[in-house]
C-alpha cells in the first residue's frame, strides 16, 4: 500500500439544477463600503491566525526573551540594578518589539502576492487599498499581542509605572499607531523586493540600527557626540520618549503630537505608494 | 441594468509587452453578450495576458478594450463591478477553508454577514462541496479547487466571466463537471470568455473561437468554420482482416482521393472534409465485402489546427514562447 493521499477526493458531482438555481437567485448587492471591505480583510488575517496559531509565537516568545535578557544581562551593568533598569527599558523594549513585528506585514504581503487569490481581490469592485489597510488592521492585533505580553511580563518582574494603567494603555496605543504608520514602509518594500526573505533581511537591516541607536536601552548622554546627535533626531527615540513619558505621567503634548505627526507623515507618503505598487504589480 | 450592450467584450489592437517580448501583439476580439467565446492557443500564445488586460489586472500598452461598453482602463472600476475572473492559478485562498473563502468574497462584494453565509451554503451545496466546506483549501483535490474557484466567481452572478484554462490538469470526470457548470452559467445569461488549449473544449462550449499564436489572432470563426478551414478531421478505419487492406486502400482512395497506411497492418486513415463523405466511404467498403473492426471520424487536434494555420505545431510555438520569456527574464 502506498501512503494515503492527503488530498480529499471529490465527494459529489456538482448538481446542475442546483447550480442553475444558485446562479439565477442573486441580485447584485450595493458595493461594500471602504470600511467594511478593509474590516473583511482584517477578518481574513484573523482567520489565518486561527488556523495556524503558531504564527503568534514570534510576537509572544521573542518579546519575553528580550525583556528577560535585557533586564538581567545588562541591568546591573547599565543602571546599577535590574529593577532600576527595568523601569528605564520597558517602554523601549515595548517599542522595539512592536516595531520588529511591522516587518512581518511586508513579508506577509510579499508572500500573498505569489498566490492566485490576489488576482481575484484585484478584480473585485472594492476600495483599492482595502486589502492593504485590512491586512495592517489585522496586523495591529499582532502588535497589540506583542505589546501586552511585554507589559504583563514587566509588571510580573516588578515594573510599576507612575501613570498606572491609563498611562500604560496610552503608551501601548501610541506605539501601535506609530507601528501602523511604519508598516506602510515595509509593505512598500514587500512590493518592491522579489522574495519574502529579501523583505525580512532588508527590514531588519533597517530596524536594528534605528532601534538600538536610540534612547531605548541607554541614556543618550552616555554616547559619543555624533551618535548622540543621531539618537536625538531618530524617530524611534521620539516614540520611546513618548511611550516612556506616558507611562511615567510626564509626557508633554508636544512629544505625543510629534510621534503622531511622524506616523501620519509615513502613512501619507507610503500608503499611496504601496497602493500604487500593488495595483501596478503584474 | 438599463440597456444591455449587444457586445459584451470588444478588444481593438490590444498590445502588451514584457521587456522585449510582445506577449500580446494587436489582438482584436468581439464577443456577443450572452455567448461563450473560446480563445484557443498553446502556452505562451498570449491568452492569459489578453484576459488579464480585459479583467483590468494589466494596463494595455496600446489598443483599447471595452466590457459591456465600459473602457477597461478609464472605467476599470465599473468593469470590475460586472466581471469575475477564474485565473490559471486557483484564485482562492489556500490558507482558509472553502466556506471562509466564500463568505470572504460575499462580504467583499457587499453582502451582509447573514446573506454571505447563506449564499456560501447554497453555492457549496450546489457545487458538491458542502462536506469539504470546513477543510482548508490547500487539502482540496484539483477538481474541488476548481469548483470552489468557479463558485467564488459567481457569489454574485457576473455579467461577464473570464475563465483561464479552467480544466487544465483535471481528470476527465472533473473536467465534465466544470463543463456542466460553464453550460449552466451560459444558460443563465452570463457571457463567458474561455481560454483553453483544447480544441474539443472550445468546440463543445463555445459558439465562436479565436485562435491565437504569438500574441496575434490568426483565425476566427465558429468551431465548424474553423475545422472546415483546417480541412476537418480524419477518417480512421481498422479492418478485421489485414489481408483486405490493399482492397480497402484502393476503395478509399477512389472515394476520398487520398489515403495513408498506418503502422498497424489493419489500419488506414484518410483526410476527409465532411462526415457524409466519410460515411459514404465506409459504406462503400462494406458493400465491397471489406470487413471493418471499427472506424471513427476524428476531429483535428489543436496541433493539426496549428499546423494548418501556421505551418508549425502548437508545441513548437509554446517552446518558442518559453525561450522568448527566458530571454526577456
Amino acid at each position: 500500500m502506498s501512503t494515503p493521499a492527503t488530498t480529499a477526493q471529490s465527494p459529489a458531482v456538482a448538481d446542475a439544477a442546483a447550480v442553475q438555481k444558485a446562479i439565477s437567485s442573486t441580485a447584485r448587492p450595493k458595493r461594500a463600503s471602504a470600511l467594511s471591505a478593509a474590516l473583511t480583510f482584517g477578518w481574513r488575517g484573523m482567520l489565518k491566525v486561527k488556523h495556524v496559531p503558531e504564527q503568534l509565537l514570534d510576537v509572544t516568545i521573542t518579546p519575553v526573551m528580550f525583556v528577560l535578557m535585557f533586564t538581567y544581562l545588562f541591568g546591573g551593568a547599565i543602571a546599577g540594578s535590574t529593577g532600576a533598569y527595568l523601569d528605564y527599558i520597558l517602554p523601549g523594549i515595548l517599542v522595539m518589539s512592536v516595531l520588529f513585528t511591522t516587518v512581518y506585514s511586508g513579508v506577509a504581503l510579499n508572500t500573498d502576492l505569489t498566490k492566485g487569490v490576489v488576482e481575484r481581490f484585484r478584480t473585485l469592485p472594492i476600495w483599492r487599498p482595502a486589502p492593504l489597510v485590512g491586512a495592517l488592521l489585522g496586523d495591529s492585533v499582532r502588535y497589540l499581542v506583542a505589546g501586552t505580553v511585554i507589559v504583563v511580563l514587566g509588571v510580573i518582574l516588578g515594573f510599576r509605572p507612575d501613570a498606572g494603567v491609563p498611562g500604560v494603555v496610552a503608551a501601548l496605543a501610541l506605539t501601535i499607531v506609530f507601528a501602523f504608520g511604519l508598516s506602510w514602509v515595509f509593505t512598500t518594500l514587500g512590493l518592491l523586493l522579489r522574495s519574502p526573505n529579501a523583505v525580512m533581511n532588508a527590514g531588519f537591516m533597517a530596524l536594528f540600527p534605528i532601534t538600538f541607536v536610540s534612547n531605548a536601552f541607554v541614556p543618550p548622554e552616555t554616547l559619543p557626540a555624533g551618535l548622540e546627535a543621531f539618537v536625538d533626531v531618530n524617530p524611534v527615540s521620539q516614540v520611546v520618549t513618548g511611550a516612556r513619558g506616558l507611562m511615567d505621567g510626564t509626557a508633554s503634548a508636544g512629544d505625543i503630537l510629534l510621534v503622531l505627526g511622524i506616523a501620519a507623515a509615513l502613512t501619507a507618503v507610503f500608503a499611496p505608494l504601496t497602493t500604487y505598487l500593488y495595483r501596478r504589480r503584474a | 441594468m438599463s440597456t444591455q450592450s449587444p457586445l459584451a467584450i470588444e478588444a481593438n489592437g490590444l498590445v502588451k509587452s514584457f521587456g522585449e517580448t510582445r506577449a500580446v501583439d494587436g489582438v482584436d476580439l468581439t464577443v456577443r453578450t450572452g455567448s461563450v467565446y473560446g480563445v484557443l492557443g498553446p502556452n505562451g500564445a498570449g491568452k492569459t495576458t489578453t484576459i488579464r488586460m480585459l479583467a483590468t489586472l494589466l494596463t494595455p500598452d496600446a489598443g483599447s478594450g471595452r466590457v459591456l461598453g465600459h473602457d477597461i482602463v478609464k472605467e476599470a472600476d465599473k468593469v470590475r463591478g460586472l466581471i469575475s475572473l477564474t485565473g490559471q492559478l486557483a484564485s482562492v485562498d489556500e490558507d482558509l477553508s472553502g466556506r471562509e473563502n466564500m463568505i470572504l468574497i460575499g462580504r467583499l462584494l457587499g453582502l451582509k454577514r447573514d446573506a454571505a453565509k447563506a449564499r456560501a451554503t447554497e453555492l457549496l451545496d450546489a457545487f458538491g462541496l458542502s462536506e469539504a466546506s470546513g477543510r482548508l483549501v490547500k487539502n482540496y483535490s484539483g477538481g474541488m479547487r476548481r469548483r470552489l474557484d468557479i463558485a467564488a466567481s459567481i457569489v454574485v452572478t457576473p455579467e461577464v466571466m473570464f475563465l483561464d484554462e479552467p480544466t487544465t490538469g483535471l481528470d476527465p470526470r472533473s473536467r465534465n463537471q466544470v463543463w456542466d457548470i460553464i453550460r449552466a452559467l451560459s444558460d443563465a445569461g452570463t457571457t463567458i470568455l474561455l481560454c483553453t488549449q483544447y480544441l474539443d473544449e472550445a468546440d463543445r462550449l463555445a459558439e465562436g473561437i479565436a485562435v491565437i499564436d504569438h500574441g496575434k489572432v490568426i483565425a476566427e470563426g465558429t468551431p465548424s468554420q474553423l475545422k472546415a478551414s483546417v480541412g476537418s478531421g480524419r477518417l480512421h478505419i481498422r479492418l478485421l482482416d489485414p489481408e483486405q487492406r490493399p482492397q480497402a486502400e484502393r476503395l478509399i482512395a477512389a472515394e476520398l482521393g487520398e489515403v495513408h497506411l498506418e503502422p498497424d497492418p489493419a489500419a488506414l486513415t484518410a483526410p476527409c472534409a465532411d462526415a457524409d463523405r466519410a460515411a459514404e466511404a465506409v459504406a462503400q467498403l462494406t458493400r465491397e465485402g471489406v470487413r471493418i473492426a471499427d472506424f471513427s471520424v476524428g476531429q483535428p487536434s489543436l496541433d493539426e489546427v496549428f499546423l494548418a494555420l501556421t505551418g508549425h505545431t502548437a508545441e513548437e510555438s509554446a517552446e518558442e514562447a518559453d525561450m522568448q520569456e527566458e530571454r526577456a527574464a
